[in-house]
């Protein structure tokens, strides 16, 4: 697990200052929320964490983001790193342009994750799929498990882990593009994990999907909430009750409040906090 | 409202009659050169060599065109795939500057409406300047250049077209922009880029003003590259200025062979477009 500290970030594109001075320590192996209206730099703050702000236009980013205390906007920080180490889920989720079995593969294979490394991971998860109340793929599949790829048995487990394997398993070589838009964001989350991330972010992952789907995502982070520092944007207030235990408030490019979930909820400090969460603003 | 009807009706008939002008005009195309060539056409014109007279002459076949034409056509599309993938990929925004994209685009535009005879000119230097003689060689590397900013504009059009979240969510993975570029974006924009690939090659079978002083012309089937060479846009150009009604009658023959292959240039770029959207992420 992964601790975030943001020191003094500004960012700005072009002229238009999106964030400024934000400070804020974002606590491990917890679900922290980041609300507030559109447009207040939620999603520049959460792409600020893995660098994927990088990829702007015109962008301009100053201070400090410290992940297990180093400065990721250090200029010898290696970015291929980072993001490995923080994994990332948009708001639509976006299929890789080939099957359902090598999205999954995707990064493992990109970061030429030997035989060795897949099988420690492929252990590692067969407890943690054994904790959730899942079979483990170990115990049912044993005497194929001689057979099969450590890959097989890798995206056999991620696939567990992201609660997609029984509706999949048939079709693990069919385009990921063809699935629905619920299983691709689970599909999504299962490709991020594969990379052995510590943190996930999520930028309003659920607000492309049905209630349906949007609920096992929300179960999905709940349960990986022991292994994982996840950090989650956004605007649906009912949503950062249910999952949050932490929650930080964005109002115009401001941080405005941050305090665990209950203490938040309960005793806005800020009158604008207040104001939001009882909805007189928006 | 009624005006509103009448622009309807207006706009209605005038999208009728620019449908028909298209179908009719290759339609008419299909029918002239068929009915004037049809009884020219035999299986001595796709396997002999021209017999009786230098190029002119009645008897024999065009095999030396169609082995030419093919074999310049497949040489330069060969030639400028591997120089216009690289500019096409180079002009994403990961790689170039707007300015400079939009500087080469402009470029390449002026390059596109460069008329096929001022190539052939250019060409014709380039191989004084080097002591070549009109060869197969050198109508590869001419018609390469009218083929380059066809191929690359049209590439460059669909991995422009890839959504932006796409390439984000491979980088948000710990990719390279090499790895984007080769693992998502190439297999997004395959079919776009067969597309294009197909397009330079049919325009470049094509085009006769371009290889008329750099491959020459040969009533002999080309042994090597340094060969001139004969192709079936020339064949086409020498037959019909003839005063001989035979010979003009195996211009539309020969004319009617470019258009076959084309035909099937086209349809094979449907079945491969077909193979490779499988897994595209619409």
């Amino acid at each position: 697990m992964s601790h975030i500290s943001v020191k003094d970030l500004k960012i700005t594109y072009g002229n238009h200052k999106a964030l400024q001075g934000i400070n804020v320590d974002i606590p491990d192996g917890q679900i922290t929320a980041i609300i507030g209206p559109s447009g207040c730099g939620k999603t520049t703050f959460l792409k600020s964490l893995n660098r994927l702000i990088d990829l702007c236009d015109d962008v301009k980013v100053q201070g400090e983001v410290l992940i297990d205390g180093k400065n990721i906007y250090d200029p010898n920080a290696d970015v291929l790193s980072l993001r490995t180490k923080v994994g990332f889920l948009s708001q639509r989720p976006f299929p890789l342009p080939m099957s359902i079995y090598d999205n999954i593969m995707f990064g493992p294979r990109i970061h030429r994750m030997n035989g060795e490394r897949l099988r420690r991971q492929i252990d590692g998860l067969e407890k943690h799929n054994g904790v959730n109340g899942h079979s483990s793929p170990g115990q049912k599949t044993q005497d194929h498990d001689k057979k099969r790829s450590n890959g097989d048995q890798l995206v056999e487990s991620y696939l567990r882990l992201a609660g997609l394997w029984d509706e999949l398993k048939d079709r693990l070589h069919a385009p990921a593009s063809k699935l629905s838009v619920g299983q691709q964001q689970r599909l999504a989350l299962a490709r991020a994990l594969a990379v052995e991330p510590k943190v996930i972010l999520g930028d309003e992952p659920t607000s492309a999907l049905d209630p349906i789907s949007a609920k096992l995502i929300e179960q999905q982070f709940k349960l990986l909430k022991e292994k994982y520092t996840i950090v989650v944007v956004t605007h649906i207030l009912r949503q950062a009750r249910r999952v949050a235990d932490y929650v930080i408030f964005f109002y115009l490019g401001e941080l405005v409040e941050h305090a665990p979930a209950e203490e938040f909820f309960s005793s806005p400090k800020d009158e604008r906090t207040r104001a939001y969460i009882a909805g007189e603003i928006s | 409202m009624v005006r509103r009807r009448l622009e309807e009706t207006i706009f209605k008939i005038l999208m009728i009659i620019s449908l028909t002008l298209v179908l009719t005009t290759l339609a008419a195309i299909v029918i002239v050169i068929v009915l004037k060539g049809y009884s020219a056409l035999s299986l001595d014109m796709f396997i002999k060599t021209p017999k009786g007279g230098y190029y002119l002459g009645k008897e024999g076949g065009i095999a030396n065109a169609i082995v030419g034409s093919l074999c310049l056509a497949l040489g330069a599309t060969i030639l400028s795939t591997l120089l216009s993938l690289p500019i096409a990929f180079a002009l994403q925004k990961e790689y170039t500057g707007k300015r400079l994209a939009n500087l080469t685009r402009l470029s390449l535009d002026v390059l596109w409406g460069t008329p096929s005879i001022v190539y052939g000119a250019f060409g014709f230097v380039i191989m004084m300047y080097f002591g070549l003689r009109a060869s197969m060689l050198g109508g590869i590397i001419a018609l390469s250049f009218l083929m380059l900013p066809i191929m690359t504009r049209a590439m460059e059009e669909v991995i422009r077209m890839i959504p932006q979240e796409l390439k984000e969510t491979a980088y948000a993975l710990g990719t390279t922009r090499i790895e984007v570029s080769l693992a998502v974006v190439l297999k997004q924009a395959l079919p776009g880029i067969i597309t294009g690939v197909m397009l330079a090659f049919g325009r470049g079978i094509g085009d006769a003003a371009s290889i008329l002083f750099t491959a020459g012309y040969t009533d002999y089937i080309p042994r090597s590259i340094f060969d001139p060479v004969a192709s079936l846009p020339l064949a086409v150009f020498f037959q019909i200025g003839t005063p001989i009604p035979e010979v003009q009658q195996r211009a539309y023959a020969s004319a009617l062979i470019l258009l076959i292959i084309v035909l099937l240039v086209s349809l094979i770029t449907r079945l491969l477009n077909a193979k490779y959207s499988r897994h595209i992420v619409k």
